[in-house]
């Protein structure tokens, strides 16, 4: 290599950037246990396959063997692309968004009309929120869909002169935009915040939130398989479990705390962090699971084995990550 | 009979099952590369592209999608429908004709004899007896196209199959597509009755694809 391409700033930033996220010794630390958790899980799951007896205890362990296989892609992507740095990061949730909402947009009734607002939806709307976060343009990022957006849709539906369950229409769209792109963006949007003294270790604020919210979802469905009697709210689904709910949100809460070190919390705010975002995450599979019934289906999608489509997978995710993203920006970033 | 798999049939089949992350199921029969017809509702020019796309590759180079002259004849289309997609390009007027004029039943002979052609001893097809693109909500009556091939060819599977989605994915008259998951579902094959009558028949197949509409889906 020459030493006079180093001269360039921006390739020098970057590469600094890069060995400085390489280099996160606590940040691999976490992958190597999340590494222990998934080998853990896989060996669990095949001396489970062995010991099932009944019909409905192998269709159980075999579904969760796919979940774990899943677990193993999932989380080998997730940690690819934080290595990339922001670009990987944004680009993966941008995919991610693009692939809830197709599936969110396919489970509702649109019409005839609403071809080129959907046209609009995913390919411009999505792309310049994460271009947005990109250039770290806060003020626009926060107010784009809930403002612009939100007028812009039932505009653009309007002029194409099809009024038939005209706000219904507009009010579904909205809502898929709001849940899939917007809340999910705040996700990668931490990469934003400039929190005194963790400086360069953003990556590891999502990872916390990521880490957080999906063990909630493991943890609680754990706890479901094993103890769950009392169903919370059994007409919207039938999987919940008030001893799933408590064990999980009880459990995730103790390993956020636990997490403290690599977050810029003291042990007893990462307790009430991690706390909000198990609750959140509980409110999201809930109400993700009320559509679902109402549509009678049982996932949104089957692109991921074991576990349905991505919106079911996510989730969690898309309530807690803007939740986590304003409390985070209001007690820390001055 | 087959012209051989062109390189990149593989690589398309893949690129449509990307962009309209299709879903196939199969709940009348399984993927098998014995000769059928699968028909199916008509919404969007991309239906026989995605239905091809979503049959296991052996039973894929085996199987000819049915599709109009007057759409695949030039260009670029006419390269992939002929090479890659190995389609058997019809004249639109000939299976179309209802009633059948003098010469609209002329016509119509030749493409069913066409068709039976192409299919030989070992070829299925993809047909879509409704003969244009509907609007995705009804599925218009069947034009006689389907009768006088399941005629033919007495001895053929046929293979109803609902398309879901497509014709929101790419409406008539617009250009660009919207990703949404379009859904396949297979029903249980079926076949001619000796003395069945040219109505009560299509309107058992045109039956035959209704009935594989998930209930909830208007």
């Amino acid at each position: 290599m020459s030493a006079g391409s180093l001269n360039y700033p921006a390739v020098q930033a970057a590469l600094t950037g890069w060995v400085l996220h390489v280099k996160d010794l606590q940040l691999a630390s976490l992958f190597c246990g999340v590494l222990g958790v998934l080998i853990l899980a896989s060996v669990i799951g095949s001396l489970l396959k062995k010991t099932a007896r009944s019909d409905a205890a192998r269709a159980t362990i075999d579904n969760l063997n796919a979940r774990t296989r899943a677990w193993w892609k999932m989380c080998a992507i997730f940690a690819l692309t934080l290595l990339i740095g922001q670009i990987g990061t944004l680009i993966l949730f941008a995919l991610l968004s693009l692939l809830a909402l197709r599936e969110y947009i396919t489970l509702i009734p649109t019409r005839r009309g609403d071809h080129r607002t959907l046209i609009w939806t995913f390919f411009v709307i999505t792309p310049l929120q994460y271009y947005l976060i990109g250039i770290q343009w806060y003020g626009f990022f926060a107010i784009m869909i809930p403002a612009v957006v939100f007028l812009f849709i039932p505009t653009r539906i309007a002029m194409t002169g099809d009024t038939e369950h005209f706000l219904e229409r507009a009010a579904k769209i909205q809502f898929g935009i709001m849940i899939c792109l917007y809340c999910l963006s705040y996700a990668p949007a931490l990469l934003m915040l400039r929190i005194p003294g963790f400086e360069g270790h953003d990556a590891r604020l999502l990872f916390y939130l990521v880490l957080v919210a999906q063990m909630a979802d493991v943890l609680k469905y754990t706890w479901g398989k094993l103890f769950g009697r009392h169903k919370i709210v059994p007409h919207v689904s039938p999987n919940k479990t008030w001893e799933g709910f408590l064990g999980g949100v009880l459990t995730a809460t103790a390993l956020g705390s636990a997490l403290w070190w690599i977050t810029p919390f003291t042990p007893l705010q990462a307790a009430g962090m991690s706390l909000v975002i198990a609750l959140l995450g509980a409110a999201g599979g809930l109400v993700m699971s009320a559509i679902k019934r109402d549509a009678q289906v049982k996932d949104f999608g089957a692109m991921i084995e074991g576990h349905g489509g991505i919106l079911d997978r996510i989730d969690s995710l898309c309530f807690a990550a803007p939740i986590f993203f304003h409390l985070v920006r209001y007690f820390f970033v001055p | 009979m087959s012209a051989g798999i062109h390189p990149l049939a593989g690589v398309i089949a893949a690129l449509a099952r990307g962009i309209s992350g299709v879903q196939a199921r199969w709940i009348g029969c399984r993927p098998e590369a014995k000769q059928r017809i699968y028909f199916a509702n008509h919404t969007s020019h991309l239906d026989f592209v995605v239905l091809w796309s979503a049959l296991p590759a052996e039973v894929r180079a085996r199987t000819r999608p049915v599709a109009a002259k007057d759409y695949w004849e030039k260009g670029v289309r006419a390269y992939l429908a002929q090479r890659v997609f190995r389609a058997v390009l019809v004249h639109r007027g000939g299976v179309a004709q209802p009633g059948g004029n003098a010469a609209g039943f002329g016509e119509a002979r030749m493409v069913i004899d066409q068709l039976a052609e192409a299919m030989g001893e070992t070829e299925s097809l993809i047909f879509f007896p409704e003969g244009t693109r509907g609007t995705g909500e009804m599925i218009a009556p069947f034009r006689s196209g389907l009768y006088h091939l399941a005629h033919r060819k007495p001895e053929v599977e046929l293979v109803p199959v609902y398309i879901e989605n497509l014709g929101r994915i790419l409406p008539k008259g617009e250009v660009l597509p919207v990703p949404l998951i379009c859904l396949l579902t297979f029903g249980p094959p079926m076949h001619i009755a000796e003395t069945e009558e040219k109505r009560s028949f299509l309107d058992r197949a045109c039956a035959a694809v209704n009935a594989l509409r998930r209930k909830g889906q208007s």
